[in-house]
C-alpha cells in the first residue's frame, strides 16, 4: 500500500512499512514479474505463428513483389504524397464549413423560437436525408448532376464539387453531435442561466453552448478521421487525391504497392489523431465524473 | 407597508397531482417569508412560480404592484428583479467564480465589465471567497459553491431573493457557512422568500413563517407563534416530527 493521502506528515516521518507489509509488497512483485513472463510469452507465439503462417504460405513471393515491393514504394512516394496534400486542403476547408453549418443546423433544431420554425423543419428535413444517404451518391449526384445544370456562374470544377458533397453529407452528421450535446446539459443550467434573466438566446450562447461544444469534442475528433478517410471518395470524380494518383500509378504497372504507400501516408495522419481524441475522450470523463450532478 | 411580492390564490398542478391550491401571501420590503413544510408540500414549487419558471395555473403574482404573471409581461424583464438561488448550486462549470458572478450583470444589465467585476469583488470579499475569485467552482466546497451562488443572484441588486433550499446539499459544518451569508443579507434589507428545513434557521431570519400542508397555506404568524407555538394541528405534528431528526 502506497500512502497517497498525507495529510499528517510529521506521524508520516517516522513510518516503517511492518513485516506484514514487506512480505505482502514482496508476493505483489513475484505476481507482476509472472503476469510479465506469460503476456510476453503469449504475445511471441500467437504473433510469431501468424507472420510465420502468412510468409510459409505458396502465393508469399509473388505477394510480397506486388503489394510491398520497397524499391517501387520509394520511386512512387513523392507523387502519392503530393496527392494527400489535396485530401489535407479538402479535410482541412471542409471541417471549418462542416463546423458552421452543423452549429446552425443543430441550433436552428434546438431552438424553440416560432420565428425559426420554418428553419427547424428545413434542418431536421436536411439532417433526416444527408444522413440516409451514402456519401458516394451524394458525390456523384452533386460532382455530376451540378455541372449538368449547366448554370452560368456555377463551377464545374471537381476539386470544390467533390468539396461541397463532403460537407453536405457530414455536417448532417456533425449537426446531430452538436445537437446531442445541446441536450445532454442539465436543464437546471438552464433555469439558473433563465433565473439570472438571461434570454433564451444569451443562455444557449454564454451558458448550455460552451459546455456542449467541450462535452462533443471526442466525438468530432472521431468524425475529423472518418472525413479524412471519406475525402479519398472524392478520386471518383476525378480529382487527384493520394488515393487516384496510387490509382493511376498501379494502372500503370499492375503493382499494387503504390496503394499500401497510400495506406501508410493516411495511418501517418489518422493515427496521432485517434491517439489525440482518446485523450480528449479520457480527460471528458474524468471532468464529467469531478462535476458529479451539478 | 407595501408589499414587494403579492401573490394571490395562486394554483399549480401537474398532471393530475395538484401542487398549490389558493395559495395567497404577501412580502413586504425588507421583511423574510419562510416556507415550511414536508418535501411535496409545495414550497420548492411556489418559488420556481414566483420565478416564472413554472407557469401557474391560476390565480396572480405581483412584484412591486404589477402582475407579472400575465402574459404580456417580458418574462425575462421579471426574472432580472428577482433572484433565485436553487438546492443544487446551478453554477456555471465553464466559468471562473467572477465570470459566474458577472455574467448578468454585464449580458442582462449592460454594466461595464469593469464595473461588474469591482462590484463582484466587493461582494466575494464580504462573504470570504476573494481569493476564490479566479477559480473554477468544481474546486470549491459545497458551502462556498452556494455562496457564490448566493451571490450571482444578488449581483443584479434583485428586488427580492427566492432561497429554494439551498442547504440541502450541505453537511452541517458547511450549512452554517451559508446561513451566516444569508442572515448578513436579511439585516441588509433584502426582500427574501426562503424555503427551508432548518427550524433554528427559520426562527432567527424569518419575519413571517407559512407552514404549507399538501399545497396549502395551513398556518402562517410570526416566527416566534408558528414555530414555538402552533395552533395547526397539522404544523404541530410536524414541528414535533422535525425536532425528533
Amino acid at each position: 500500500m502506497t500512502h497517497s493521502s498525507n495529510d499528517n506528515k510529521n506521524s508520516n516521518e517516522s513510518w516503517y512499512p511492518s513485516e506484514l507489509e514487506l512480505q505482502r509488497q514482496k508476493v505483489r512483485s513475484q505476481q507482476s514479474r509472472k503476469r510479465i513472463a506469460i503476456a510476453t510469452s503469449s504475445s511471441v507465439l500467437v504473433l510469431g505463428g501468424l507472420v510465420l503462417f502468412i510468409i510459409s504460405s505458396p502465393g508469399w513471393e509473388l505477394f510480397k513483389q506486388t503489394y510491398f515491393d520497397i524499391e517501387y514504394g520509394i520511386e512512387v512516394l513523392p507523387i502519392v504524397a503530393k496527392g494527400i496534400t489535396t485530401n489535407i486542403r479538402l479535410t482541412i476547408i471542409a471541417s471549418i464549413l462542416i463546423t458552421i453549418l452543423a452549429l446552425l443546423l443543430a441550433l436552428a433544431r434546438t431552438s424553440k423560437a416560432a420565428a425559426l420554425t420554418p428553419f427547424r423543419i428545413l434542418a431536421t428535413v436536411y439532417v433526416d436525408i444527408f444522413r440516409g444517404v451514402p456519401l458516394l451518391l451524394v458525390i456523384l449526384l452533386v460532382g455530376f448532376g451540378v455541372p449538368a445544370l449547366g448554370i452560368r456562374g456555377l463551377t464545374g470544377n471537381v476539386l470544390v464539387l467533390g468539396t461541397l458533397a463532403v460537407v453536405l453529407t457530414y455536417s448532417a452528421y456533425v449537426a446531430e453531435v452538436f445537437r446531442s450535446g445541446i441536450l445532454s446539459i442539465h436543464p437546471s443550467q438552464r433555469a439558473a442561466a433563465r433565473s439570472l434573466g438571461l434570454t433564451q438566446a444569451q443562455a444557449m450562447r454564454y451558458v448550455i453552448l460552451p459546455q456542449a461544444i467541450r462535452r462533443v469534442i471526442p466525438p468530432l475528433l472521431n468524425d475529423l478521421v472518418a472525413l479524412i478517410k471519406d475525402t479519398g471518395l472524392v478520386s471518383i470524380l476525378g480529382v487527384i487525391d493520394a488515393v487516384r494518383a496510387a490509382q493511376i500509378q498501379t494502372s500503370k504497372t499492375f503493382n499494387y504497392t503504390p496503394y499500401i504507400v497510400a495506406a501508410i501516408l493516411f495511418l501517418m495522419i489518422t493515427i496521432p489523431l485517434t491517439r489525440i481524441t482518446d485523450r480528449a475522450l479520457q480527460k471528458s470523463i474524468a471532468q464529467q465524473n469531478s462535476q458529479g450532478t451539478t | 407597508m407595501r408589499p414587494v411580492l403579492s401573490i394571490e390564490k395562486v394554483r399549480k398542478s401537474f398532471g393530475q397531482n395538484t401542487v398549490l391550491g389558493e395559495v395567497s401571501l404577501q412580502v413586504p420590503e425588507h421583511t423574510a417569508t419562510v416556507l415550511i413544510g414536508a418535501s411535496g408540500s409545495g414550497k420548492s414549487t411556489l418559488l420556481r412560480c414566483i420565478n416564472l419558471l413554472e407557469q401557474i395555473d391560476d390565480g396572480a403574482i405581483y412584484l412591486d404592484e404589477k402582475e407579472i404573471t400575465s402574459p404580456l409581461v417580458n418574462v425575462d424583464e421579471a426574472r432580472m428583479r428577482m433572484g433565485i438561488v436553487f438546492q443544487s448550486f446551478n453554477l456555471f462549470p465553464h466559468m471562473r467564480v467572477i465570470d459566474n458572478i458577472t455574467l448578468a450583470p454585464i449580458k442582462v444589465h449592460k454594466v461595464k465589465k469593469e464595473q461588474a467585476r469591482a462590484e463582484a469583488k466587493i461582494l466575494l470579499e464580504k462573504f470570504g471567497l476573494l481569493d476564490k475569485a479566479e477559480e473554477f467552482p468544481d474546486r470549491l466546497s459545497g458551502g462556498q459553491q452556494q455562496r457564490v451562488a448566493i451571490i450571482r443572484s444578488i449581483a443584479t441588486h434583485p428586488r427580492a431573493l427566492l432561497l429554494d433550499e439551498i442547504t440541502s446539499a450541505l453537511d452541517p459544518v458547511l450549512v452554517n457557512e451559508v446561513l451566516a451569508a444569508i442572515t448578513e443579507l436579511k439585516q441588509e434589507g433584502m426582500t427574501m422568500v426562503i424555503a427551508t428545513h432548518e427550524m433554528n434557521f427559520a426562527h432567527q431570519v424569518a419575519n413571517e413563517v407559512c407552514f404549507l400542508h399538501n399545497g396549502f397555506i395551513a398556518e402562517r404568524g410570526p416566527a416566534a407563534q408558528v414555530l414555538q407555538d402552533p395552533q395547526d394541528i397539522r404544523t404541530k405534528e410536524f414541528l414535533r416530527k422535525v425536532s425528533l431528526n
